[in-house]
């Protein structure tokens, strides 16, 4: 089956791992900019990020056929820098209309804290002004009800933000209902330990239905399976889900939800070239 | 939306999954008595203990979510109002 993985670290993961993709049905990924696992020291590091972002990654993906997708942001665990946010957020329009750029993301809380707040509603702000789409990053553990609770605040006080352009990403059984109740997109990541596993994504899914909601691998550079999303494919399965319902959430819906953005041009793999016809 | 398989099959498919999960919390229970110090009184056994003491509740229709808001920390209201943010 073809499937989208709506988030995907794909820069801390080996050209080998996009073959492994390709093979398992993945036709195309979206990647938000995220923490390297360090705090960038300047706004010329973002600029080379986000420049390996909307370049290489594209190009990588596109050796084995998938499409490559990305969205720009300042994260929350380098959001304690409130100067170097301000000045990574000035810089983002130099990406912003770039084939392939889906947006501003991922934004979110990490810890919680005043200054996250006051980068995540500068951004806010910025994607209203220029009509972006949204994704967001939920906290993990302990924080993430606090967390889920206050970004939900935070959007919704915001009138000229359009609910269905935006996606939560990181949802679980305690905060999913309050996310898809104010009518954003929701995603599931499949991640171990700290997250939520195949079966309970199915869980969610019977328990809510297909509208509005994704799952992702969210593959990064720490402890992640890069193949998480064929995982819930076959846990869907061995559920006794039909085919049509499972490619509606790993399929349809990733691409519904991109398609309003002015910077996804998608080609179906039935269209995309052959080597033969190249 | 339902779940297209019944209860009987689900048990009979994910019984050995469950009892080895069982098996693994039983044990590092035990771990945790076995090895050197004390863990009683640590804020998270607390937490532990009150999830082990839901699962047992057998009109629980939403064990996964309530699991979760135990090991959740609390939401404010009006936190924007108190950061002015």
């Amino acid at each position: 089956m073809y499937y989208i993985d709506p988030h995907i670290h794909m820069v801390s993961r080996t050209t080998d791992d996009y073959e492994t993709l390709a093979k398992m049905g993945c036709v195309a990924m979206s990647e938000p900019a995220f923490w390297a696992g360090f705090d960038r020291g300047s706004v010329d590091g973002f600029r080379d990020y986000f420049r390996q972002l909307t370049s290489f990654e594209p190009k990588r993906a596109g050796w084995y056929h998938m499409q490559h997708f990305t969205w720009m942001c300042i994260n929350a665990k380098e959001a304690e820098n409130v100067k170097l946010s301000r000045e990574v957020i000035a810089m983002m329009p130099e990406f912003l209309d770039m084939p392939g750029v889906l947006g501003i993301g991922e934004i979110g809380l990490n810890k919680n804290t005043k200054n996250e707040s006051i980068v995540f509603l500068e951004h806010l702000d910025l994607a209203a002004k220029r009509s972006e789409q949204i994704l967001i990053h939920t906290p993990h553990l302990e924080d993430k009800l606090k967390g889920t609770r206050m970004i939900v605040d935070m959007l919704c006080d915001d009138r000229r933000l359009d609910h269905s352009r935006v996606l939560v990403d990181h949802v679980e059984e305690h905060t999913i209902r309050g996310v898809l109740e104010e009518g954003f997109w929701a995603g599931m990541t499949l991640y171990p330990v700290s997250k939520c596993t195949p079966e309970r994504a199915v869980d969610m899914i019977e328990l809510y239905g297909p509208e509005r909601l994704m799952v992702n691998s969210a593959g990064d550079w720490g402890p992640s399976k890069p193949t998480a999303v064929p995982d819930f494919i076959m846990a869907m399965r061995r559920r006794g889900h039909p085919e049509s319902l499972i490619r509606k959430i790993v399929y349809e819906n990733p691409l519904e939800f991109f398609s309003q953005s002015r910077n996804f041009q998608f080609t179906p793999p039935e269209g995309l070239p052959t080597a033969a016809a190249k | 939306m339902s779940v297209p398989i019944s209860a009987p099959e689900l048990l009979s498919r994910d019984f050995l999954e469950v009892r080895a999960k069982i098996l693994e919390l039983a044990a590092c229970l035990d771990r945790f008595q076995r090895a050197a110090g004390s863990v009683e009184g640590d804020p998270r056994m607390r937490r532990i203990a009150e999830g082990l003491h839901l699962l047992q509740s057998a009109d629980q229709p939403d064990r996964a979510e309530q699991v979760q808001l135990i090991f959740s920390l609390p939401y404010e209201e009006g936190w924007r109002g108190k950061w002015n943010v």
